[in-house]
């Protein structure tokens, strides 16, 4: 297959005629590779609808700011979703990226509440620094911080990326590796208590760029940026997985050999998505602090980190809609039922992930397919072939 | 010197731990293919029966040696258990393995803190393994802790005990039989199917006995298995998958590098060097210090 012959069928997806490697992509993910504008357009509008008018009347204060909560897991969802249900990367270290965002917004913010010259409140408590440490410092600017949220987890993952994937450690290596990687930042976190506040972490923040977070006026300003960074990265991950990149993002995950023998380096294929995803929980890392007030090493470490791709599962990891609906339905449930039983709580997450990785490994998003599949094989009678989806060696 | 001995000993016996929890995984993992996240809560099991034989039976010395062969028992049945229910639906989804498995791993720990409690337990070791060993006497003294030297005996017999079986043993050609070629050794009249729940049985009976000989070092609690299986993974990922010898080359070069770094630094800080270490290896050897030589593409 020459190389314009591959162009054309790549344009002319929604017809009949279409690779053989973008039909399967279509049929283990079962998202189309139209660029069909009017549904999703409809589909975005009612969600800014919902977050942005529904939700904030229906809800109360404590509630809406639960749903702010949830909806950085869903950013941090989205990502899971580009880098594991697209790219077969199954990280799982995403707390390492969002505990990098939290952390660094977290510390310009323990800066400007101690006020010019003092020390944040816990620096005190232990009264061991005199002065900000020395990596503390470029925190304080609040540029600088902001940056630092997106680019600073980009960055790390960068690095081990093209470490890892240049010498083609994949499939479960890969998520040993990326688990390892959460398990020693966590372990490093709470060795180095007199300046990363050890286990408690981060707490008690008050202020977010001059406003009192305890006012709830402000609390639901937070709630909106956080709803609108939620669909500006579903808006990012959209265009970039019906772009010629996403497409290459599945053939990679299908086959990686195939890929590299038409001349593209799948390394650097992986590399995209990895850093993106990590940039997206970094950004939602950022938004959570304010949004809870505490960024600690709990949140970030193996356990979560886990639970981070747990959502995207249950959903569908390979659907953006279904990933970030399964994130927040997760993280819902996980309120909901540990107030009230906590045991039940871990009875029910383990047998979540039991049910949708051994029994329904598209998730629930794969529910519609499959039924819509059922139906047209009864009209059509020709047997639809069932693929697991997302599976790399 | 007495102090670099000392710590080369920690380190030994770091890695002693480490191999008897990586064994088990070595066959699970490395042979089976999957990657079993609730092997740590199968240590765990073993080392609570041995903290229930110990409640049940009077003598610290008769109980630990009757909970290692119970413990293999009790943990080898959850895994053939495990292999049963869920895992050979999963066989060509290594992945997933993963995530199902830590969805088993959250249950059995919140059963573990349901029958015993959150708080840890802790049993008593046996008179013989509480003491010292002086090795080097005199101002300076150099001592071995006899239950650390157990350990490293417990660890040694295992691993000597598991390659004889692979190698000799009927079951133990099957078993690499079916791990070089499924299809080939399923033609040859081999129940594969069996031969995957035995060769789990096994591995998820070896973190028992790994469980039981953690309660000498250590407190027992349910999360006692995730602290030590992201380790053992490692071990196996830099040893090479389903290689015995690079298993126990690289558990005791790991316990070493870690107890020089933890003297040097800090226990965080060597963690994270030790991470850094790995990738850099795995930059020189991407597959593991030993691989099984194939003309696959991936």
């Amino acid at each position: 297959m020459t190389t314009s012959r591959r162009t054309t069928t790549r344009r002319s997806t929604s017809r009949s005629t279409t690779t053989p490697l973008a039909a399967k992509a279509r049929q283990l993910t079962g998202v189309k590779g139209r660029f069909d504008g009017a549904r999703p357009a409809a589909g975005f509008a009612a969600a800014a609808l919902v977050l942005f008018a529904v939700a904030p009347l229906v809800l109360s204060d404590f509630r809406l700011g639960l749903l702010a909560k949830y909806l950085c897991t869903a950013m941090v969802a989205v990502g899971i979703c580009l880098a594991w249900g697209r790219g077969g990367l199954l990280t799982l270290g995403q707390g390492v990226f969002f505990g990098l965002g939290g952390y660094a917004m977290a510390m310009h913010l323990k800066i400007a509440d101690a006020g010019p010259g003092n020390l944040p409140d816990f620096m005190q408590l232990y009264g061991t620094a005199t002065e900000l440490p020395w990596w503390w410092r470029p925190f304080a600017n609040p540029v600088f911080a902001l940056a630092a949220t997106v680019l600073l987890p980009m960055a790390v993952a960068a690095v081990l990326g093209a470490f890892v994937f240049r010498r083609r450690v994949k499939g479960a290596y890969f998520a040993i590796l990326s688990q390892a990687l959460a398990a020693a930042f966590a372990i490093w976190l709470i060795g180095q208590q007199a300046t990363t506040g050890g286990t408690n972490g981060l707490t008690d923040i008050q202020g977010f760029f001059g406003y009192d977070l305890n006012d709830p006026v402000n609390q639901r300003m937070v709630y909106f940026i956080i709803a609108a960074a939620l669909l500006l990265l579903i808006a990012l991950a959209r265009q970039l997985i019906h772009s010629r990149y996403g497409e290459l993002l599945v053939a990679v995950r299908d086959s990686e050999e195939r890929v590299r023998f038409l001349g593209y380096n799948p390394a650097n294929v992986k590399l995209v998505a990895y850093v993106v995803a990590a940039g997206m929980a970094g950004l939602a890392g950022a938004l959570f602090v304010p949004a809870v007030g505490i960024i600690s090493p709990a949140l970030i470490g193996i356990v979560p980190s886990i639970e981070l791709v747990i959502g995207a599962a249950v959903g569908g990891r390979a659907s953006l809609v279904g990933a970030v609906l399964g994130a927040i339905g997760v993280a819902w449930a996980k309120t909901a039922l540990s107030e009230e039983f906590p045991a039940a709580w871990t009875y029910f997450q383990g047998l979540l992930f039991i049910v949708a990785l051994a029994f329904l490994p598209g998730g629930l998003a794969s529910l519609v397919g499959i039924v819509r599949r059922r139906a047209t094989r009864r009209t059509a009678g020709e047997p639809a072939p069932a693929l697991p989806v997302g599976e790399t060696a | 010197m007495t102090v670099i001995l000392g710590q080369m000993f920690t380190g030994v016996s770091i890695g002693a731990v480490l191999l008897l929890i990586a064994l088990g995984l070595s066959l699970t993992f490395g042979q089976m293919n999957v990657i079993n996240m609730a092997h740590g809560e199968f240590i765990m099991a073993g080392a609570y029966t041995t903290y229930v034989l110990q409640k049940s039976l009077s003598g610290a010395g008769i109980s630990l040696i009757v909970a290692l062969p119970v413990a293999f028992l009790v943990s080898g049945a959850l895994g053939a258990l495990l292999e049963w229910l869920l895992i050979r639906r999963l066989y060509l989804r290594p992945l997933d393995t993963l995530l199902v498995t830590w969805g088993v791993s959250l249950m059995l720990q919140q059963l573990a803190r349901d029958m015993f409690g959150a708080p840890n337990v802790q049993t008593r070791a046996p008179d013989l393994l509480t003491g010292n060993i002086t090795v080097i006497g005199g101002d300076d003294p150099l001592t071995f802790a006899n239950s650390r030297l157990f350990i490293l005996g417990l660890a040694i017999a295992a691993v000597v005990a598991l390659s004889l079986t692979l190698r000799l043993t009927p079951l133990g050609r099957r078993i690499r039989a079916v791990v070089q070629n499924r299809d080939l050794a399923e033609v040859s009249g081999i129940s594969t199917s069996r031969v995957d729940r035995t060769a789990f049985f096994i591995g998820s009976g070896l973190a028992g006995v790994a469980g039981v000989a953690l309660t000498l070092v250590g407190p027992i609690g349910p999360t006692m298995g995730t602290n030590v299986i992201i380790d053992a993974f490692l071990v196996i990922v830099v040893g090479g998958i389903g290689q015995l010898k690079g298993s126990v080359i690289v558990a005791f070069v790991l316990g070493v590098l870690q107890s020089v770094l933890e003297y040097s630094t800090t226990v965080s800080v060597a963690k994270v060097l030790v991470l850094v270490a790995i990738v850099a290896f795995l930059q020189w050897r991407p597959q593991g210090l030993y691989t099984l030589r194939t003309r696959s593409l991936v």
